[in-house]
């Protein structure tokens, strides 16, 4: 790869995303570039920050997804025909799901589940296959690979199973991985471990990340760029270490509305939510 | 490793018991429809015109004067020794009897759940994948059809469209009839037995004969199992993990097939043995209209009768058929879910 790391990999101009059947569009007029670094999309449930990683690796079938440009590394994502999307998915973008109890198929060994990975997109030998699993296994940190392989689902633990959902999305080197919600599944303990084995990886392989969250200081620490996103649009996009002085009135309530270790144990204030932000604003800023 | 060991051996004996208990249970059952149904067994034996004497005493022999439980240690005796007593209607053992017409009706339910599994399957995920478009309205058309059609009018329609008007299949009966006795009886199954001796022309008589009812059983039992199909496909097509093949890059079929069937596959398991189950109690009606000597055939004509020998024996044989199936199931639960290991 000879890109630049600021050579953008994605653009993105004037997404908007209406599921068939609802009144209004999901998300409106979102637009960002991404190249190889790290963006945060933060907002709270319902805004839209999901839609937008789901519609950008086409896996909304209800939904219209309209925009100026959404392209990938030269491929236009809004043209590429449904043949095209299977190799640019997996292959070149794939997304960590948020709860590895229901991102991985119960009846199949892990370990299957992450060389089937490897092997949609690479012809080689099952046995080659079954290697490079244990490698990334062991590149996740998991200890005893081989024992790990053969495990269900089940069998593992929230922490394990996350690493086992990363060992699988990054094993065929993407140029991009979404990540929905990595860590709010697990717990408090394990999060920042699961967090550092993936900002290492994708550090490591020079991979861009979209990291899909609703929590800020995780956004803060683990990313470059935050665009904050309410009622299905940017409301904001600044770099994550300038998020104390984000302007906009919700970016401000949100940041507010954090408790603070060693803070005082006032009443936090309520978040405002006013329907002016929710009307389409101008795609200039 | 001891530790599951041990706890697969529980299993297996929790198992067991459970069998037991219900074989016991099934037990009492027929026993207490040999005594409640309103028929007098030594009447329907000896006659009408029998006299008082002759009545007593073989009111005696078969034990009627004693108590209850006494009656029932003796039934359970008789059934632990294959010992079904004599059909009044044939007059021949009902074991004979039942081991005559029993493979004649696993064979055709056999035949028909292949069928009717393969279709229901594949009719009912074509459905949920593409529900709400075309596929799926026919696919409901065609499975409400089945339901819905006497088996009985559909059976003499096809008879008379296949048979007589194009003659493609066998009419009546399990094989032509000058064939029949020419084949020397080991399994009772016609198809094994007449390759077993190398009369190829019986064989595919045999077929000839099977494909039509065997087809229309399947397809009248596939509805059922297009619907569960369809519904248990649709639960699964909206999981994460469906989410997670996609990203990885399969094709839709690869998804539905690699990763969303083998999670159907427990529950189909239960539908496809209760079909099978409802299959090998016997097709009254089928086997009505293709003169088949099965198993319904049998049942039905004894309980008209009162032949009751033979009906106890018949409520204890389809009694043991489910309990088997349900086994078998749990078997293939194990098989297919490693959860429930």
């Amino acid at each position: 790869m000879t890109d630049h790391p600021s050579d953008p990999i994605l653009s993105v101009e004037n997404l908007s995303i209406h599921y068939r059947g609802t009144p209004r569009p999901a998300v409106r007029n979102v637009s960002f570039t991404l190249g190889r670094e790290r963006l945060g999309i933060v907002g709270e449930s319902g805004s839209g920050k999901s839609t937008v990683g789901r519609a950008l690796l086409r896996l909304l079938p209800t939904a219209e997804i309209t925009a100026d440009r959404m392209s990938f590394k030269g491929i236009d994502l809004l043209r590429a025909s449904e043949k095209d999307m299977l190799h640019v998915r997996g292959a070149q973008m794939s997304m960590i799901l948020q709860d590895p109890k229901f991102s991985l198929n119960p009846i199949q060994r892990c370990g299957d589940q992450i060389t089937e990975a490897y092997l949609t997109h690479n012809k080689c030998p099952k046995r080659e296959a079954r290697a490079r699993t244990l490698d990334m296994l062991e590149a996740v940190q998991i200890r005893d690979p081989e024992r790990v392989y053969g495990l269900y689902p089940h069998e593992v633990s929230g922490g394990m199973g996350q690493r086992i959902m990363i060992a699988m999305m990054l094993l065929t080197n993407p140029s991009l991985v979404i990540a929905d919600e990595p860590t709010s599944a697990l717990d408090v303990t394990v999060r920042l471990q699961v967090l550092g084995i993936l900002d290492a990886l994708v550090r490591d392989k020079g991979i861009g990340l979209i990291m899909i969250s609703h929590d800020l200081n995780l956004v803060r620490n683990f990313c470059d760029r935050v665009l904050i996103m309410y009622a299905g649009q940017v409301v904001e996009s600044l770099k994550a270490s300038e998020l104390d002085n984000a302007q906009h009135p919700y970016s401000r309530g949100l940041l507010a509305a954090q408790p603070r270790i060693g803070g005082g144990r006032g009443t936090l204030p309520v978040l405002q939510r006013r329907p002016e932000w929710s009307e389409p604003v101008e795609a200039s800023s | 490793m001891a530790y599951l060991g041990r706890r697969r051996l529980g299993a297996i004996a929790g198992q067991g018991g459970t069998i037991l208990v219900t074989l016991f249970g099934l037990l009492i059952l027929t026993f207490v429809i040999g005594r409640v149904m309103p028929v007098d067994p030594v009447r329907a034996m000896v006659g009408e015109d029998a006299t008082r004497e002759v009545y007593e005493h073989v009111y005696q022999q078969l034990g009627f004067d004693r108590p209850m439980w006494q009656q029932f240690l003796y039934y359970l005796k008789d059934v632990a020794t294959f010992n079904f007593g004599t059909s009044i209607r044939t007059g021949k053992p009902v074991l004979e009897d039942i081991l005559y017409v029993l493979p004649a009706t696993i064979e055709l339910a056999t035949f028909a759940i292949l069928i009717g599994a393969t279709l229901g399957v594949s009719m009912g995920v074509l459905a949920a994948v593409n529900k709400d478009r075309w596929p799926d309205h026919v696919v409901r058309v065609l499975s409400l059809a089945g339901h819905s059609m006497p088996i009985f009018w559909t059976g003499m329609i096809a008879l008379l469209i296949f048979y007589a008007h194009f003659g493609w299949v066998g009419g009546s009966g399990r094989m032509d009839q000058f064939y029949i006795g020419l084949v020397p009886e080991q399994t009772g199954f016609l198809l094994i037995d007449s390759a077993m001796a190398g009369e190829w022309e019986i064989f595919r008589s045999a077929v000839n004969h099977i494909i039509l009812p065997a087809a229309l059983l399947g397809y009248s039992s596939s509805a059922y199992i297009t619907r569960m199909t369809r519904s248990f496909m649709l639960d699964q097509i909206n999981q994460e993990y469906i989410t997670t093949a996609r990203v990885k890059g399969l094709s839709n079929r690869q998804t539905i097939w690699r990763h969303a069937f083998g999670n159907i596959r427990v529950q189909l398991v239960t539908i496809v043995a209760l079909a099978y189950g409802a299959l090998l109690e016997g097709a009254v009606l089928i086997e009505t209209v293709f003169a088949w000597p099965g198993f319904g055939q049998y049942l039905t004509s004894n309980l008209l009768i009162g032949d009751m020998n033979a009906v106890m024996t018949c409520v204890l044989i389809v009694g043991v058929i489910f309990i088997t199936l349900n086994l078998l199931s749990d078997l293939l639960y194990r098989v297919f879910d490693p959860r429930t290991r």
